[in-house]
């Protein structure tokens, strides 16, 4: 077995919280390497406290073991991850299920004088007229934010 | 312990302690804006807490939530300032968590150019994160900057915050947050070591369900 064939199969598995999403066009895997009957894979959270982690893992372990090879999946905690590594073909999928994919990272960090700038595009009817809501949202992935123009809701991917 | 071991468990009981403070708040917030936002901030916070205490176990040959729930109250090592149960004033935890995210954007930004890799890494990934929680903390502090009673709140709880960061930081904190360094005396009746009155209620109901049933599978 070859990593590009564990790539391709670990390719469906969908983000546990946001389905839309595979966790390869998350960019959460952060390696595969195949030593044997053996596929080691990194696994890198979004955020901290993703309570998804235990189930990518699993979901992980059952597609290597259908494939016939057992996995060691590690969890790596390090600074690998950020909103940049979602892939263009994910940000495009998140978008058209309703979650604003998250703008590319500035240098320096995030402040508020961005989160209230009119950047940020509605996902549904694509103004910029929104404004925000809540730094905080369902996950700790995501912001609320407000579109004047259609006049919904909507959720806002953070950039991390 | 190693000194190591020791510096995350410090880290680690903060954010804990912290992250269960804030999630008194979840589903009786003033609003419910900040119910959603004082909920995702303790998830964050315990996250954190589960992440620095998975390293100090791999470290001290056990796991996380035996760090986290099978000690005594005396052995954690938190900050007074986390402790506190500051339920139903709103000025007094907006305090907290202005001050508590000022003194941990110190000491975390300092790990983040940490030798140890382990650490760094960490730091950083933890960092990315906390930059919400300021934000959140400066809106707040922002809109209640003309209040007496929250200025009130930040000057009583000024001596705690000192306590979350270690000696050398603490100019830099005064710095950022623009009050004076108090007498020693206070200083030292809040600093990292003692333990207010109100960790062991805390401690008792935290630790309740898995001291019912030791060593249980959940």
């Amino acid at each position: 077995m070859t990593a590009g064939q564990v790539w391709a199969a670990i390719d469906e598995i969908p983000d546990p919280e946001i389905p839309v999403i595979s966790l390869v066009d998350l960019g959460v895997i952060r390696d595969v390497a195949v030593d044997g009957n053996v596929v080691r894979i990194e696994l890198t959270p979004t955020f901290l406290g993703c309570p998804a982690v235990d189930a990518m893992r699993r979901a992980l372990e059952e597609t290597v073991a259908a494939l016939g090879a057992e996995a060691e999946v590690a969890v790596v905690h390090d600074d690998s991850w950020s909103t940049d590594s979602i892939t263009p073909a994910g940000r495009e999928k998140l978008r058209a299920a309703g979650f604003a994919p998250p703008a590319p990272r500035a240098a320096g960090e995030t402040t508020l004088v961005q989160l209230r700038s009119k950047a940020f595009r509605c996902p549904y009817c694509g103004s910029t007229a929104t404004r925000l809501e809540n730094i905080f949202g369902p996950t700790p992935c995501r912001s609320i934010r407000w579109c004047a123009d259609c006049r919904q809701p909507f959720e806002q991917f953070k950039t991390i | 312990m190693s000194e190591r071991a020791s510096l995350l468990l410090t880290l680690a009981d903060d954010e804990l302690i912290v992250g269960w403070r804030d999630s008194e708040w979840t589903g009786i917030a003033p609003t419910l804006e900040e119910d959603v936002a004082f909920s995702s901030i303790a998830q964050n916070e315990i996250g954190h807490a589960r992440a620095l205490y998975e390293l100090a176990a791999a470290d001290l040959g056990t796991d996380a939530d035996a760090l986290a729930f099978d000690r005594e109250p005396s052995e954690y090592a938190c900050a007074p300032l986390v402790e506190l149960r500051l339920l139903d004033d709103w000025a007094m935890t907006i305090a907290r968590r202005y001050l508590y995210e000022q003194a941990d954007q110190v000491r975390i930004s300092a790990l983040v150019s940490s030798s140890d890799p382990e650490l760094a890494g960490l730091a950083a990934k933890i960092d990315r994160e906390e930059v919400y929680h300021r934000l959140h903390a400066e809106l707040w502090a922002e809109r209640l900057a003309g209040e007496p009673r929250f200025r009130s709140a930040v000057e009583e709880l000024w001596p705690y915050a000192l306590g979350v960061v270690a000696p050398e930081q603490r100019d830099e904190l005064a710095r950022r947050v623009g009050l004076p360094l108090p007498s020693n005396s206070l200083l030292q009746g809040h600093a990292r070591g003692t333990h207010t009155d109100e960790l062991e209620p805390l401690w008792t109901e935290m630790t309740e369900v898995r001291r019912s049933i030791p060593g249980a599978q959940w």
